[in-house]
């Protein structure tokens, strides 16, 4: 009986054409860097959904890190820490985050997502969506007291200090508050400026970057669909980066079509905006490969029309001939679905030489392909400013068989060049450290 | 001879039948609206067609799965019903209907253009199709079946 009923569901799926093999024989380091191959897309019966529960860190459980490394847990117990930014006197700052409220019930497929994905995030009800500080008094690297710097936030996620500004991009928008490194409270908000939210509000986390010089400020918008399917009313200033004057409040739209653009960052020395890019859904576990790119002012980066340079994707309509025929390829992909929220160059000397001037980039991980992908931190090496190889693992061993341990998001380099690494359904920030370095 | 089948009918047949005709016609309805609306997403790729598509699907499966376990349990009561040609005839061109319309409920997940265009609309226009021809066995069907109470009272 039970044979009978798997030949009958494979006959049906052969017969609608829509069948997806469990294995998935496709080489992901083929989608590594500028050129990365992409297969045909491919339609499931149903979106594959692969999350991964929650199972948390055990005590003395830890990522793993290249030898020659060490990681420690330098905050535990937090409530859902989505980014960190490092200041100059050794401070942490570590932004809690959290999307209050659920997307409105368009479809039934909603419902049936959002009751799988609830298992792949932390649950606990303790406050979030708060601003923590982190000090090390005694300097040897792990941080011995622990102030709230900011509360009552709206799902914030960027952050950026510019001079004696304290800019924090909530979901809905830009706050600025007067602060002082070295400081442990900061003054009266100011809202610079309203950003993209509303009652869908589905990719929440606005990613911030302030300019070298700090006249401008560069916000990541991630759009309100997968593939424009609740039509382009929803995406209204959405899948951009938009540049923001901190002074008066207004914008301009600096780059579009990008899906989901967190992790933005100025390489060092430069004038030159890097963002990793979530790419699209439901086209198989091989497309489209997420990315790390440069963002060119005025640049049209594909989605939702195209993925890719020209590679139309056929569910978007009406089409956009010319807007595809517009759009640029990204400098390097990460591979698909792996989720990079974080980014960061590397800045510090107290890792061996390879490592100045690469990226970390932080890969919260998959959840539409059987075989998962992503959950651990990466590097990319550079070399005149641009990437150059395969990415080699960095921070790994998020996952414990079938759960997650925790999952990373934003990623800093802190001032004594130490990699931090914010992981928000482990409730931890990591700290990797050179072992040589160590004291 | 119709009487004499009548005389077997046990008391939950008698109560099934009424109650499947009652639901049988929601999904067939729902699947004939789920088409229309499919053709309006075809034709305008007006995104919200296809929400009403998912929607009309998924309620018709919903009345569907009822209606199907009522006939099963017709199907265990009434021997009228399971000696009949009509009666399996009806049966089988419903179930098709409702596994058909499953697949299309599964398709009409997709994101856009292509839960509708081409494999949508084709399951749509299948389900639809099986649902009506299992309407079309009850014009036909014996009426020890539909209708024995009147058939009961009859000397």
């Amino acid at each position: 009986m039970n044979a009978r009923t798997t030949v009958i569901a494979v006959a049906a799926c052969v017969a609608l054409g829509a069948c997806q093999s469990g294995h998935d024989n496709f080489d992901k380091s083929t989608q590594y860097g500028p050129d990365p191959q992409l297969p045909e897309p491919s339609r499931a019966l149903l979106p594959p959904m692969n999350v991964s529960k929650v199972v948390g860190w055990q005590t003395g459980e830890t990522p793993t890190v290249p030898q020659g490394f060490k990681i420690e847990a330098i905050a535990t117990g937090l409530s859902s820490p989505r980014n960190v930014l490092p200041l100059a006197n050794g401070d942490l700052l570590v932004v809690e985050s959290k999307k209050d409220g659920k997307e409105p019930l368009e479809r039934p497929k909603r419902k049936v997502m959002d009751w799988i994905e609830a298992k792949a995030h932390g649950g606990g009800d303790k406050p979030s969506n708060r601003i923590l500080l982190l000090r090390d008094s005694d300097g040897d690297g792990r941080p011995d007291s622990q102030s709230v710097l900011v509360d009552g936030l709206n799902a914030p996620f960027g952050i950026a200090l510019v001079g004696d500004q304290l800019y924090v991009a909530d979901t809905d928008a830009i706050l600025r508050f007067p602060f002082r490194v070295g400081d442990t409270k900061v003054g009266d908000a100011t809202k610079v400026t309203d950003l993209p939210a509303g009652a869908i509000n589905h990719h929440w986390t606005k990613s911030l970057a302030a300019s070298p010089d700090g006249s401008k400020l560069y916000v990541g918008v991630g759009s309100n669909s997968n593939i424009l399917e609740r039509g382009t009313g929803a995406e209204l200033n959405r899948a951009d980066i938009l540049e923001v004057d901190p002074r008066t409040g207004a914008f301009n739209v600096f780059a579009h079509g990008l899906r989901n653009p967190n992790g933005l960052t100025f390489y060092p020395g430069s004038d030159v905006l890097w963002t990793v890019v979530n790419e699209r859904d439901e086209l198989g576990p091989d497309l489209v490969p997420d990315y790390m790119t440069s963002v060119k002012r005025g640049a049209f980066y594909g989605w939702p029309y195209s993925y890719w340079g020209q590679n139309v994707d056929e569910r978007v309509r009406p089409q956009r001939p010319d807007l595809v025929k517009a759009a640029i390829k990204p400098d390097y992909g990460l591979s698909s679905h792996v989720a990079p929220l974080g980014l960061a160059f590397y800045t510090g000397a107290s890792f061996p030489a390879q490592f100045k001037g690469g990226a970390f980039i932080g890969e919260h991980g998959s959840w539409n392909r059987p075989e998962r992908n992503g959950y651990k931190v990466v590097f990319v090496k550079f070399e005149n400013g641009k990437p150059v190889g395969q990415p080699i693992d960095f921070v790994t061993d998020f996952l414990k068989g079938d759960g997650a341990r925790g999952r990373p998001v934003g990623v800093a380099v802190d001032k004594t060049g130490a990699l931090i690494v914010a992981d928000d359904v482990g409730n931890t920030v990591w700290r990797v450290t050179a072992s040589a370095t160590t004291s | 001879m119709a009487e004499l089948n009548t005389r077997r009918e046990s008391g939950v047949a008698r109560v099934a039948a009424p109650i499947y005709l009652l639901l049988f016609p929601i999904p067939v309805v729902l699947f004939v609206a789920a088409l229309l609306t499919d053709i309006a997403y075809a034709k305008s790729a007006n995104i919200m067609w296809l929400n009403f598509s998912e929607w009309l699907i998924a309620a018709g499966l919903a009345f569907g799965v009822l209606a199907a376990i009522v006939l099963i349990v017709e199907f265990a009561a009434s021997r009228a019903i399971r000696t009949g040609a009509v009666g399996w005839a009806h049966l089988v061109l419903f179930f098709l209907a409702l596994v058909v319309e499953l697949f299309s409920m599964f398709i009409h997940t997709r994101d856009g253009w292509t839960a509708v265009v081409p494999t949508g609309m084709m399951l749509s226009i299948l389900g639809t199709l099986l649902a009506l021809a299992a309407v079309a066995t009850l014009f036909t069907v014996p009426v020890t079946w539909v209708v024995h109470r009147h058939v009961e009272v009859l000397p």
